[in-house]
């Protein structure tokens, strides 16, 4: 299919653009296979370049024979283009329909992009499983990296590479599989240095109605306790949702078939009732009307907050069993593809100082969730604008970027990186020229070759100028545990994301970049002074001295 | 009874609890725990105290301050509690001003330096750098004995052509005699904005002079055709008023007004308020949804915009149209207060700087008489006078300063310092209902000025972002009023409940940095001056000394220490001050928005052309 075939009309002109809070600028809009382009053919003034992967929903008006399309986009903006000619207008409409909507994947952007920066270090390559494990290896001898997913056959959405038990043998792994929901078997997730007390994820057991055990389950999870020792199994589901999973094949660890271990119900939602707190949020965040209450009770109804700190609570208590209660820890849902990977993910965060740097937080997104088969494709091809029926679609790295979010807003200066980065990341999750968040696993990935015919995002993150604008200038190394509050008054409403397009941001990005003056005049100018000065000035006593 | 050992302090929102002894003295509640830190609590914030039924564990007792801390001791003997809870009891309500503490508080200062203190302010240069008096607006002398009205200064500005009678006969039909007079003068429009009462007009009264007296404002203003009444209060308080012979100006007896409803509740319906949303915030386990629902229907967050929504009417009004307003309530010290106060705040950048709130503060609330006595409750007197009315200012600014992070000199430390000092009758200021009554208490003879006090220290209460060029681009504010923009002020409400906060302050850390800044920018100068010595080989025996001070001086000071962070430092409230409330947060880094990617797409301008 011809990309010229979609665009019956490629260019317009006197085209007026109108955004909330910024000048409206006239142009010539066109339409190419992957981008609207509205430029207004004068210096200096911006250009809008929109993907048009980036396009959520459109809607139509007309008064006369001038059309207006407002366009609702995946990072939650809403542009209006006034375009004149009825016709030109409704060849635009259905063009941007069609383009921002096609399925085949081998049309997408991420494939047509060539890079015009120059890719110091391959981000594809930037964190391979082998090297993760060689920093394991250097801290325990408990555990192995075994190959047995190497075509993907044991578990479809699992890396081929893992780290299980040491003792325990690939075939064990098969049959453990064979017991796990999606054959997801439990796998090290993290190793705690401090303790040597680990975090593993998995897939919910398949027990169903008659409850069905599985020894080679049962080993492989008792062979990562110490000997004596009571481990902790945090089911990311009520215990009424986990009961009715039996009637459908799933179900729990019982406490008779595993002794051992502790089992805690917690309550985070299902995707789907995710996308509809989502929807519901960002219509209230639109909300034009000057109503207090109007405004507390549609976000109370969002239910947003309340998902934030139940998956926050649940990734603390998962860290406080680790480092509190020394005490290892195996987390599932049900397809342990997504409130498992916010719980782990977050944990990390507040365990482990290294999550906190920004590559340290790339290697977390790449193990966490892509490796781990958080499915990208399927979570992020709608956002909230949508008309259509949602599928799969569901807000759950989101909300785990929210929390996150959180976390460096209690702790400004244990990051190394700015809100800039999870800004950033969560619009490449729904929109990107970039090749990292596509697919819905690593098998996936390997059978669409990305790695060869896209760029990754981290190639384009990992270089210097990047690095700086992600930085967070206050960073102070901590390596300490860091505990959020998850107090609803500490919680807060992230503005970057949800209000960012309501008002001018400007006046807040200049009093950001005024903190950040202060911080490198500090760091770089005057410290750099003082020393040349303390240097010059030793020159010269010694020079004094030796006078005398 | 001066001490109870074995006190036990239950933390607020957590299972935890630290063990202690509890030491009254005539001022202050002091709990020192067995480490040795002190939590220290004035009788004068302790707004109530109240003794629960006896547990296995002792005698729970609960003291709820008036700064928003909450304790919950928990003593062994319930004799001892009761000893305790009698004592406070007594304490807590002092009946005369000369128990208050500000007359008993010595900071070690000498008569010159407290006298200075008291003259920082001066309300008559303040008229003056508005432009008044000017040709039509003048200064009277109507009231210098209070014989007018005795709830506002000596000192008023009136039209020039408001004779004597005017003004007689209009603070006559004037509620409590408070007449028309101005209070801010936009120099640039020749607008003003005049505050007053309601007037005795009930159904049908009329009186020529207070007709005469609004035409005169109008006259003063060559700009605007009319003039603006904003009745601050909803629309339905105003005509039940007119049954007991009050009420609102009729349009039809005034030429030229313009007349309008703003909407602010009374303040009883905020003191409830108030009173709600704490219960909300201070149960233990909130969920979320209750956090939300319990915002809503305490209607606080509600109250708090319709504020601002005044003072944006008031200012749009003065600064667009150029219009004059004449601003009243009922009594035009409560709502009248907040609206005018916030209005000029939005209007004039000088009220944005340290030295400028103060003085706006003491033009608008202290002057005109705010009765803080009452609404604070620094005597034993009616609860139902009591209302956070300024303490719903100090909210509505806060809520501006997160709006724009960049327009104002202090950070939030100093409304929450002010706030503090309200309560804790420690200096002069706020003591008494009105001017007249503080000339009687001689404060400025007897007690220290807060001013002084915050000024001494205003490093603490300086905002790293402040840009005084900001107010040449942005000399008026326009705030937004969708309501998603106002939040929940978590440190005022929750400053002492330190588990709730941010365990690292922006704030705090680039205060820091800005003032190693400047350590380094000296020691730098020191040294440029040391090798200058050196190199022009100029260096007599007396210059040597020098040269090695200077020189031990700049060693010292090493810069790199300063940026440390130092975490969860408990703050005492004697002589509380910014350094000390580190735990008590800073939100800056959120609030400052996401930055708009940069060109990322636009890069790719040759390659999308190829694709298509």
């Amino acid at each position: 299919m011809e990309f010229a075939e979609l665009i019956k009309t490629p260019r317009v002109d006197g085209v007026v653009l109108r955004r909330p809070f910024l000048p409206t600028v006239e142009g010539t809009l066109c339409l190419t296979g992957h981008h609207l382009i509205l430029s207004s053919r004068q210096d200096n003034t911006e250009e809008l370049w929109l993907l048009h992967a980036n396009i959520d929903a459109i809607e139509k008006r007309f008064v006369g024979s001038l059309g207006t399309i407002i366009v609702k986009c995946k990072d939650l903006r809403v542009i209006q283009l006034d375009i004149p000619g009825m016709e030109e207008c409704l060849n635009i409409a259905s063009s941007i329909e069609v383009l921002s909507t096609l399925d085949s994947v081998s049309l997408m952007y991420p494939f047509f992009y060539r890079p015009m920066f120059q890719v110091i270090e391959d981000g594809w390559k930037s964190f391979l499983p082998e090297d993760a494990f060689k920093d394991l290896e250097s801290m325990t001898e408990e555990w192995r990296l075994s190959d047995v997913n190497k075509d993907y056959s044991v578990c479809s959405s699992y890396p081929p590479l893992v780290a299980v038990p040491k003792d325990v043998d690939d075939d064990t792994l098969r049959k453990a599989a064979a017991f796990r929901h999606g054959g997801r078997f439990p796998v090290l997730s993290y190793y705690h240095k401090k303790n040597g007390m680990v975090m593993m994820r998995s897939g919910q057991p398949l027990t169903g109605t008659n409850g069905r055990r599985c020894k080679e389950d049962e080993k492989l999870i008792n062979a990562t306790l110490r000997a004596g020792k009571r481990g902790y199994i945090i089911d990311t589901r009520t215990v009424s949702v986990a009961q009715q999973a039996k009637a459908r094949g799933g179900g729990f660890e019982s406490e008779a078939n595993y002794p051992q271990w502790r089992r805690i119900h917690k309550a985070i939602e299902r995707s789907s009732i995710l996308q509809e707190s989502l929807i519901k949020l960002v219509e209230a965040c639109n909300d034009q009307s000057h109503s207090m209450d109007r405004w507390l009770s549609k976000l109370e109804a969002s239910n947003w907050q309340t998902h934030v700190k139940e998956i926050l609570t649940t990734a603390c208590l998962a860290a406080q069993c680790i480092d509190r209660e020394g005490a290892s820890v195996l987390v599932h849902g049900t397809e342990g593809t997504d409130s498992t990977l916010q719980v782990t993910s977050l944990a990390q965060i507040i365990l482990d100082p290294a999550c906190r740097t920004i590559q340290g937080f790339q290697a977390l997104v790449e193990r966490e969730w892509l490796q781990a088969g958080h499915p990208f494709q399927q979570r992020c091809s709608q956002s909230a604008y949508s008309n259509s029926k949602p599928r799969c679609e569901a807000p759950v790295f989101l909300l785990f970027l929210d929390c996150v979010w959180q976390i460096l807003r209690q702790f400004p200066c244990s990051f190394q990186f700015s809100q800039h980065f999870l800004v950033l990341l969560f619009e490449h999750t729904y929109a990107s020229q970039f090749g990292t968040f596509m697919g819905n696993s690593a098998s996936e990935r390997s059978k669409l070759n990305l790695s060869q015919k896209t760029v990754s995002l981290w190639s384009w993150v990992n270089r210097p100028q990047e690095v700086e604008r992600l930085s967070n200038p206050l960073y102070e190394a901590n390596c300490l545990v860091i505990w959020p509050s998850v107090a609803p008054q500490s919680l807060l409403l992230w503005e970057g994301v949800f209000l960012r397009w309501k008002r001018s941001s400007r006046c807040l990005d200049e009093a950001y970049d005024e903190m950040v003056h202060i911080i490198q005049y500090n760091n770089k100018e005057l410290q750099n002074k003082v020393n040349n000065l303390r240097r010059q000035l030793a020159q010269l006593e010694t020079e004094e001295e030796e006078e005398d | 009874m001066d001490h109870v050992e074995q006190v036990r302090l239950l933390e607020r929102f957590s299972n935890k609890s630290t063990s202690g002894t509890l030491h009254l003295t005539a001022t202050h509640l002091i709990f020192v725990e067995s480490n040795n830190t002190a939590t220290t609590i004035l009788h004068h914030h302790i707004a109530s105290v109240e003794k629960l039924s006896l547990t296995t564990s002792g005698c729970p007792l609960v003291i709820q301050c008036r700064n928003f801390r909450v304790v919950h001791f928990v003593v062994q003997r319930e004799r001892d509690c009761h000893d305790i809870y009698s004592s406070l009891l007594r304490l807590l309500r002092p009946v005369s001003y000369d128990e208050l503490y500000a007359f008993s508080y010595n900071p070690k200062q000498n008569e010159q330096q407290r006298e200075e203190g008291w003259q920082l302010i001066d309300l008559g240069a303040e008229f003056e750098r508005m432009g008044v008096p000017c040709d039509r607006w003048q200064l009277t002398d109507v009231n210098r004995d209070y014989k007018i009205c005795e709830t506002y200064p000596r000192d008023l500005y009136v039209p020039i052509t408001a004779s004597k009678p005017i003004i007689v006969g209009s603070s006559k039909f004037r509620s409590k005699g408070r007449f028309p007079v101005l209070t801010y003068f936009y120099q640039e429009k020749k607008a003003a904005v005049c505050r007053c009462s309601q007037p005795l007009s009930g159904f049908s009264a009329r009186c020529l002079e207070d007709e005469s007296m609004l035409q005169a404002i109008s006259k003063a203003n060559h700009n605007s055709r009319f003039v603006y009444v904003m009745d601050t209060r909803p629309k339905l308080n105003a005509m039940a008023n007119r049954a007991a012979g009050k009420g609102y100006e009729n349009e039809d007896n005034y030429s030229n007004i313009r007349f309008q409803f703003v909407g602010i509740e009374n303040i009883h319906v905020m003191r409830t308020s108030l009173q709600k949303l704490l219960e909300v915030v201070g149960s233990r386990f909130l969920s979320v949804n209750d956090y939300l629902l319990g915002l809503e229907s305490c209607g606080w967050l509600r109250h708090v915009k319709a504020v601002v929504d005044a003072a944006i009417f008031l200012t749009k009004a003065v600064t667009v149209e150029g219009a004059s307003v004449l601003v009243h309530c009922s009594d035009g010290w409560d709502r009248t207060a907040q609206v005018c106060s916030l209005g000029a705040l939005l209007m004039d950048p000088y009220y944005r700087t340290i030295k400028g709130f103060m003085v706006l503060i003491e033009k608008d609330w202290i002057s005109f008489g705010h009765k803080f006595a009452d609404r604070c409750d620094q005597l034993d007197g009616d609860p139902k006078e009591v209302s956070p009315v300024f303490t719903q200012f100090l909210e509505c600014v806060w809520q501006l300063t997160e709006q724009f992070p960049q327009a104002f000199e202090f950070s939030e430390w100093l409304l929450l310092q002010i706030h503090e000092h309200v309560h804790s009758c420690q200096y002069g200021n706020f003591l008494a209902n009105n001017q007249r009554r503080r000339e009687e208490l001689q404060l400025g003879d007897r007690t220290h000025s807060l001013w002084a006090f915050l000024l001494r220290e205003q490093q603490n209460y300086l905002n790293p972002a402040y840009c005084p060029t900001y107010a040449d681009t942005h000399p008026v504010l326009e705030p937004s009023t969708l309501p998603c923009h106002f939040k929940f002020w978590r440190n005022m409400y929750h400053q002492f409940d330190r588990s709730m906060h941010p365990r690292q302050s922006v704030l705090k850390n680039v205060l820091t940095l800005k003032e190693s800044n400047c350590q380094l920018e000296d020691t730098i100068k020191d040294l440029e001056t040391v090798s200058t010595c050196i190199k022009s080989n100029f260096i007599c025996h007396i210059q040597m000394n020098l040269w090695k001070e200077l020189k031990t001086a700049v060693h010292k000071c090493s810069p790199s220490n300063l940026t440390e962070l130092e975490l969860d430092t408990e703050r005492t409230v004697e002589g509380s001050s910014g350094t000390e409330r580190k735990e008590s947060y800073s939100d800056l880094q959120g609030t400052y928005g996401a930055k708009a990617e940069p060109a990322v797409v636009s890069l790719e301008f040759g390659v999308a052309r190829m694709t298509c």
